[in-house]
């Protein structure tokens, strides 16, 4: 059900609705999309005036055959000004921004210096979360076990997460089980597998027996894809190579220094690398599977719950600044906005490289591949159902799951959705999806059958 | 002939670190070799690739680097990116305050166990035991039980700077010469009077020596802890650079932390000479 629908309408669910299911009929959708919409709309202002205009019109005109006629009689434009004659739709625009008093201000979030946290970290600088009434500083962490723990203790109120961590956390897999919530993801793609400069001849990951690879976490979407992309070639990611988590910055010194071959990391790493002419991109995380979350924006069930305001205008900060980030044309400025010491603290050039997709190689070209990092705030729910077969799969997670439920109480999608909306964006309706992880379907329906359909895993 | 000695061992010392930073400056130079590549491709690479500069920064990018340090000790460009002169002062200031704390703790407890050889006999296998862990094997049980990232780095530094006082402060008091405490009694000075006037003074050279070995060890914990725990502080600095692989910058925190601890030694050194008494 929409905010904007009204609950005391009898009409509202006998009629077939729209497709987005926002409207109570296709006309009505078609009429509220373009104001609805996110893309065709310059700015957030006018995204909020579309929002309320086309509130206050529909209150004012509740059939809809009557606003119809209206609006074509007279036209769009000039509804709106007649409109605004007499209602002071800036007022309610600026009321409706605004809405809910945070009952904290002051905050602080912790990411990790990696361009996956891009959303959390431009959010300071290019004033996202100041928007949305929040006095956020964001709090470089030294690794993710520092971050969780920052977290739990509460010394953050939210932060930057690898995606399956808030499972785990909740789960209680290496930490106590503490319930986290995930109300958005930062990105999706922008990981890549990078090999030591020697090894340019070895591309089939066949050839790969015996080497070292580190990964930044062991509950992270790198240590998934990285066992899962070996698997799909026929190794044994636990017998037939070594994984080591290593923290980002150390990748390339050890690449350097020849104690791994190649690893599976998050960017700005992998470019830095190739920068440094230490290594050359074997392949991107999207190729093994376009569209995958790599981190999340996370909170404690507790912070959510006491704080809930706070918590909805960070979330908002959060999804606007992950909207803007999405925008290609906004990346150059965003790489520079990002990359100070006090920030990610990296060269601009590397930066850039990841969040326009032109880049080096690392082999002597320069490819371009625009999604090569991407960002789109929806906590999918078959995601995390994902992420818990692949836990399942490596013998993280020992016994029983209930995939949904835990899917469902971690991933927020519900709550999202409904943020978004008011925010004038249009979420999708639904929170599974199946997706396709090197050419091999997901059906989040079919969890345990998805499991027992690896060759390779580990017997439990 | 001592001023002669100076002056030559000055003379020494001036070779060795011109023939140092001269071996590092060669050693550092640009390889020249350079594989060819296309100008929109070396535009996107960076100076280790394109013009086999080394990884390593010689002595003069050092130096031009610790200039522009020194010239701004204290720029506040936001939570994550501050001066050297305040991450410094995070650092001293959260040493300060642990080793204060075991101050106050080591010495009265030393005190105590010294002067009884019954505690001091029971409380021995403990101090045995805890005296050996490693500092930062304390990090992950403090963050845990203590919840607060800054207080945890604190009772580090005081876990760790506490044994060393302890340690010395029970063998200083222990073995204070009888001849000294009996003349006392034969004075009948009080318990009290006794432990200030004249096992205090008997045994301050041993605690002093206990409080410098602390410092020392402290100094050495927190740049470790603060790498771990971030946010601010020296440690955290060269976490930061580490990060960028701004090898520049961590060299130079590394003379930084150098010239401090150094200093810090020699206040302690002071002290020492300062309550040290000929027999």
């Amino acid at each position: 059900m929409s905010t904007f629908d009204n609950p005391f309408d009898p009409d509202r669910n006998l009629r077939g609705g729209c497709e987005c299911g926002q409207h109570r009929s296709v006309a009505e959708h078609e009429q509220a999309s373009p104001a609805l919409r996110c893309e065709p709309v310059e700015s957030e202002e006018k995204r909020y005036e579309g929002v309320v205009a086309s509130a206050v019109m529909r209150a004012m005109f509740p059939q809809d055959a009557a606003r119809r006629a209206f609006l074509k009689s007279v036209g769009a434009s000039t509804a709106l000004a007649a409109l605004s004659q007499f209602f002071p739709l800036k007022t309610a625009t600026e009321v409706f921004a605004a809405t809910g008093a945070p009952e904290k201000k002051d905050l602080k979030v912790g990411f990790i210096p990696i361009t996956c946290a891009t959303p959390i970290i431009m959010a300071a600088p290019l004033g996202f979360y100041s928007k949305h009434g929040l006095n956020v500083e964001v709090v470089k962490t030294a690794g993710w076990a520092v971050i969780r723990d920052k977290t739990i203790n509460k010394e953050y109120d939210a932060a930057h997460m690898l995606a399956p961590m808030p499972l785990a956390i909740s789960l209680g897999l290496g930490a106590n089980a503490i319930p986290f919530a995930v109300p958005a993801i930062e990105n999706i793609n922008g990981q890549g597998i990078v090999l030591a400069t020697k090894h340019k001849d070895k591309r089939d990951p066949k050839d790969w027996k015996g080497m070292k690879f580190a990964i930044p976490f062991d509950y992270s979407m790198h240590n998934y894809l990285l066992r899962y992309y070996l698997a799909e070639h026929g190794l044994d990611p636990d017998t037939d190579v070594q994984l080591r988590s290593v923290p980002p910055p150390e990748m390339v010194a050890n690449l350097r220094a020849d104690n791994i071959d190649g690893f599976l990391a998050p960017d700005n790493v992998c470019q830095r690398a190739i920068y440094d002419g230490v290594g050359f991109m074997h392949l991107l995380s999207k190729e093994i599977w376009d569209g995958h979350p790599c981190c999340s924006f996370a909170a404690s069930r507790e912070f959510i719950t006491t704080a809930p305001n706070s918590f909805a205008a960070l979330t908002r900060a959060i999804v606007d600044a992950t909207a803007y980030a999405s925008k290609a044309e906004n990346r150059k400025q965003i790489a520079e906005a990002i990359a100070p010491a006090n920030y990610i603290n990296a060269p601009v050039t590397v930066l850039e490289q990841v969040l326009t997709g032109t880049y080096a190689d690392g082999l002597g070209g320069v490819k371009t591949d625009a999604k090569r990092v991407d960002f789109d705030p929806f906590p999918w729910q078959s995601f995390a159902v994902w992420m818990l077969t692949q836990m399942k799969r490596w013998g993280q997670i020992k016994g029983d799951v209930d995939y949904k439920a835990v899917a469902e109480q971690v991933y927020l999608a519900t709550d999202t959705r409904k943020l978004m909306t008011e925010m004038g964006l249009s979420p999708p309706t639904s929170a599974y999806k199946s997706f396709a992880v090197m050419g091999k379907s997901f059906d989040p329906t079919k969890p345990d059958d998805y499991v027992a359909s690896f060759k390779i895993r580990k017997a439990s | 002939m001592t001023s002669s000695l100076r002056l030559r061992a000055g003379l020494v010392s001036i070779v060795l670190l011109a023939a140092f930073l001269g071996i590092w400056h060669l050693a550092t130079r640009s390889s020249g070799t350079v594989a060819a590549m296309s100008p929109e491709y070396a535009k996107l690479m960076g100076l280790t690739a394109t013009q086999g500069k080394s990884a390593m920064p010689g002595p003069l990018d050092v130096g031009a680097k610790l200039w522009e340090h020194l010239r701004r000790p204290f720029y506040d460009n936001g939570p994550n990116d501050k001066g050297l002169g305040i991450q410094l002062g995070f650092s001293i200031a959260r040493v300060g305050t642990g080793y204060l704390l075991a101050v106050l703790v080591a010495i009265p407890l030393g005190f105590l166990i010294g002067m009884s050889p019954l505690l001091s006999k029971a409380l021995d296998p403990f101090i045995q035991v805890l005296k050996p862990i490693s500092p930062l094997a304390w990090m992950p049980l403090a963050l845990y039980t203590i919840k607060d990232s800054s207080i945890s780095a604190i009772f580090v530094i005081f876990i760790c700077s506490i044994w060393p006082m302890l340690l010395n402060t029970v063998f200083g008091v222990a073995s204070v010469r009888k001849e000294w405490i009996n003349v006392a009694r034969t004075l009948e000075v009080g318990t009290l009077r006794r432990a200030f006037t004249v096992i205090l003074p008997a045994a301050a050279p041993t605690i002093l020596t206990g409080m410098r070995i602390s410092i020392g060890i402290a100094w050495l914990v927190i740049v470790a802890a603060e790498m771990l725990v971030g946010g601010t502080g020296i440690g955290y600095f060269v976490w930061n650079e580490w990060n960028n692989l701004s090898i520049t910058n961590v060299i130079i925190a590394i003379l930084l932390i150098g010239i401090v601890g150094m200093l810090l030694d020699q206040i302690l050194a002071r002290f020492t000479r300062m309550v040290t008494f000929p027999e």
